[in-house]
């Protein structure tokens, strides 16, 4: 129960935030007479909301199991090149070519989780080296785009409902899934618990390695899901379309501003959804207002920083009540715990 | 020394080399060994020089990049910094030789400044070091581009550049003595001994188990502060090597902090903290350059070097992972008769010592991030 209480009030401490960047952008926006919640403006943040909200998804999940997912821009290239290449512009080939990319995404979960969990590798350097691995066979294999993706995946893309566009529906549709699969399945309740702590989850009896591959295994299909997004708005695949939106660091940073422990065992889906929505408005407000590109990286890394800042103040004083409470904590706390009991 | 002592003091050289502690010594070997079959000419003095003039920035970064992460933390925001120091250089330097000293004073003291900042969030607002040096990443890059207009301006006065790219000529043997190597040589010793006082001491004991180091009287704020501040003074000073070595291009210096990491890893530094030795962090840098430049001499093209340096972390920290494993047989835990397991004296003799020493659950291979 308390654990529930607990990621509600994260969850609605970043939708405050998200509510305050909100009304901020939105006086910002109308200083230099335009207006923040017209149908165009709403449907450029949705938008770009939607390629790194899957791939937040997934991260969290590996971040709940304290790990790290750093191969997600190459498994995004590789995805929209894998697609794009098996399509080649034909609408029969298009479900082929997305099991396809999702099989492969999924293999290459497979390998970190079992580096990270069978060969006991952290997984900042497991990831890294897969990441690395993928990077060079791109560049050895590709020198520009290639492949070509037909008109009807391009739709995907490009239409909506409205000003919300498909691919955040889709987005937001997988994020209800995932946050139910931790909520309600087995194996989402043990990411947790794995997270929290390994030692005691293993002697409460959990096979310790099965979350934790399996959450690389979604974080990698959810990265191939961004992959096969972007290649339908690009209507090719590109061997750098990854690492140029940088959507390791910036997964990362959009979790752990959603409130999800980098140490793991604590977070939630609905937190890094409304982190990466504090991203898309942040960039959405500084593109409108003509910010030099240069200095927009100043201000999201700042903001970054700061958010968390605020952010890991409140959360640690909610867990040490909780510990304090239970009493019984002491002996297999982790060390942040430990920081904090001074 | 009589003899049985040299026998034991070699096999013990020769364990230690098989161990994760020392493999990274072990693999430099074969790596150099490999480069001079396939290219004997590396193996002149003069040649190795120009080598270790060519790790030094990396060797350097690597060596400030293992303080923060045995106390535990990361440095992301290393690369950014070295791009930073080689275009302020760059800018502020210009064609005017005279301006070299204070320009040099200034960056120091700018380094010092972001690892402060750096150091204090991390410490005192309590923000993960991973997102507070990724957003300094990001801000220190942005700020930089923004301040020139994202274009590369010239080189500064030939005199600066001297550091990373002369040295003293006409030495007896090697011929050429570079800079860089000197610099390289010095700052191990200066890191050496700083581990060996008390400060590297607690450095180790804040990375292990912070509320031991807590309880045992370290100020952990200020060690691990610390920490930043020599780890971006280290970047600044790869940075002065490389205006020198490379020239001025915001490009310079770009996934440092990465190659730091993995040569700080490689070295059988733990992610996480608490265990780790300076001289393996810069051999596991030598390791890193060795390693892409007999990659260059077997005409692998250069794509394929990521790929292989990727495979290569992987089974260098998976051996590590796997030996530790095997001697501790992560101690506290699995021999606890509580586990209603069989604890197997056989393998791990010196398990009791480590169940008193560490309470179970403080450390797992895995969350130390």
């Amino acid at each position: 129960m308390t654990t529930r209480r607990l990621r509600l009030d994260n969850t609605v401490i970043v939708l405050f935030a998200l509510i305050g960047v909100i009304i901020i952008g939105a006086v910002l926006v109308s200083t230099v007479g335009r207006n923040f919640f017209s149908d165009g403006n709403i449907r450029d943040i949705l938008t770009g909301m939607s390629v790194l909200g899957f791939v937040a998804i997934g991260q969290t999940l590996v971040i709940l199991c304290a790990s790290l997912d750093l191969s997600v821009p190459y498994v995004v290239s590789l995805s929209s090149l894998i697609a794009a290449e098996t399509m080649q512009g034909r609408q029969e080939n298009i479900l082929w070519a997305v099991i396809l990319t999702l099989l492969v995404a999924a293999a290459i979960g497979l390998a970190n989780g079992v580096i990270v969990a069978g060969l006991k590798v952290n997984g900042f350097i497991a990831t890294l080296g897969v990441g690395l691995i993928i990077k060079g066979y791109l560049a050895t294999e590709y020198k520009g785009t290639a492949g070509s993706v037909p008109w009807e995946f391009q739709l995907v893309g490009a239409s909506g409902l409205g000003p919300v566009p498909i691919s955040t529906i889709i987005m937001v549709g997988l994020a209800v899934l995932v946050a139910l699969f931790l909520r309600k399945t087995r194996t989402g309740h043990h990411m947790f618990a794995v997270g929290g702590n390994p030692a005691v989850s293993r002697l409460s009896g959990l096979r310790t390695w099965q979350p934790v591959v399996v959450a690389h295994v979604m974080c990698s299909v959810m990265a191939a899901l961004a992959g096969l997004l972007l290649a339908s708005r690009l209507g090719v695949g590109s061997p750098t379309v990854g690492s140029q939106g940088g959507y390791d660091l910036l997964s990362i940073a959009a979790v752990v501003l959603g409130g999800t422990l980098l140490l793991g065992g604590r977070g939630s889906i609905w937190g890094t959804i409304g982190g990466v929505a504090i991203f898309a408005v942040l960039d959405n407000v500084m593109s409108v207002m003509q910010v030099n590109p240069f200095l927009k990286d100043v201000v999201r890394g700042i903001v970054i920083v700061a958010a968390v800042a605020i952010y890991t103040g409140r959360a640690i004083e909610r867990r040490r009540a909780r510990f304090s409470k239970d009493a019984s904590g002491s002996a297999g706390t982790p060390p942040v715990d430990a920081e904090v009991a001074r | 020394m009589n003899e049985r002592s040299i026998g034991q003091s070699l096999s013990r050289a020769g364990l230690t080399l098989v161990r994760p502690r020392g493999a990274v010594f072990l693999l430099l070997l074969v790596l150099l060994v490999w480069i001079t079959v396939l290219n004997p000419s590396f193996a002149e003095p003069g040649q190795l020089m120009r080598f270790i003039q060519r790790v030094a920035p990396v060797a350097i970064v690597a060596i400030g990049q293992y303080f923060v992460i045995v106390s535990g933390e990361f440095d992301l925001s290393m690369g950014s910094l070295v791009t930073a120091q080689v275009v302020i250089a760059g800018n502020l330097i210009g064609q005017d030789d005279s301006r070299s000293i204070p320009v040099l004073g200034f960056m120091l003291l700018f380094g010092a400044l972001i690892g402060l900042i750096n150091g204090l969030v991390t410490t005192l607002l309590r923000v993960p070091s991973f997102i507070v040096t990724l957003g300094m990443m990001l801000a220190l890059l942005g700020g930089i581009l923004f301040w020139t207009g994202g274009a590369a301006t010239g080189n500064p006065a030939d005199g600066f550049r001297q550091i990373g790219r002369g040295g003293i000529r006409d030495v007896p043997i090697i011929d050429f003595l570079p800079w860089s190597a000197l610099l390289l040589a010095v700052i191990l010793a200066a890191a050496i001994w700083f581990s060996r006082r008390p400060f590297g001491k607690s450095l180790i004991a804040v990375g292990d188990n912070v509320t031991m180091a807590r309880y045992a009287g370290v100020r952990v704020w200020w060690v691990k502060t610390s920490a930043f501040i020599l780890s971006s003074l280290s970047a600044t000073v790869a940075g002065v090597l490389l205006v020198g070595y490379a020239g001025v291009h915001p490009s310079v210096g770009r996934g440092y902090e990465f190659i730091a990491i993995t040569a700080v890893v490689l070295g059988g530094v733990v992610l996480g903290g608490g265990r780790g030795w300076v001289v393996a962090a810069a051999a596991g840098a030598f390791a890193l350059e060795a390693l892409f430049t007999l990659l260059n001499f077997a005409g692998v093209p250069s794509t394929m070097r990521d790929a292989i340096q990727g495979g290569i972390i992987i089974l260098a920290v998976a051996y590590s992972a796997t030996t530790f494993r095997a001697r501790r047989r992560r101690g506290p835990l699995e021999t606890s008769p509580a586990m209603g397991k069989r604890p197997d004296p056989t393998l791990d003799p010196v398990s009791p010592a480590l169940q008193d020493r560490e309470p179970a659950g403080q450390r797992t291979d895995n969350g130390g991030i």
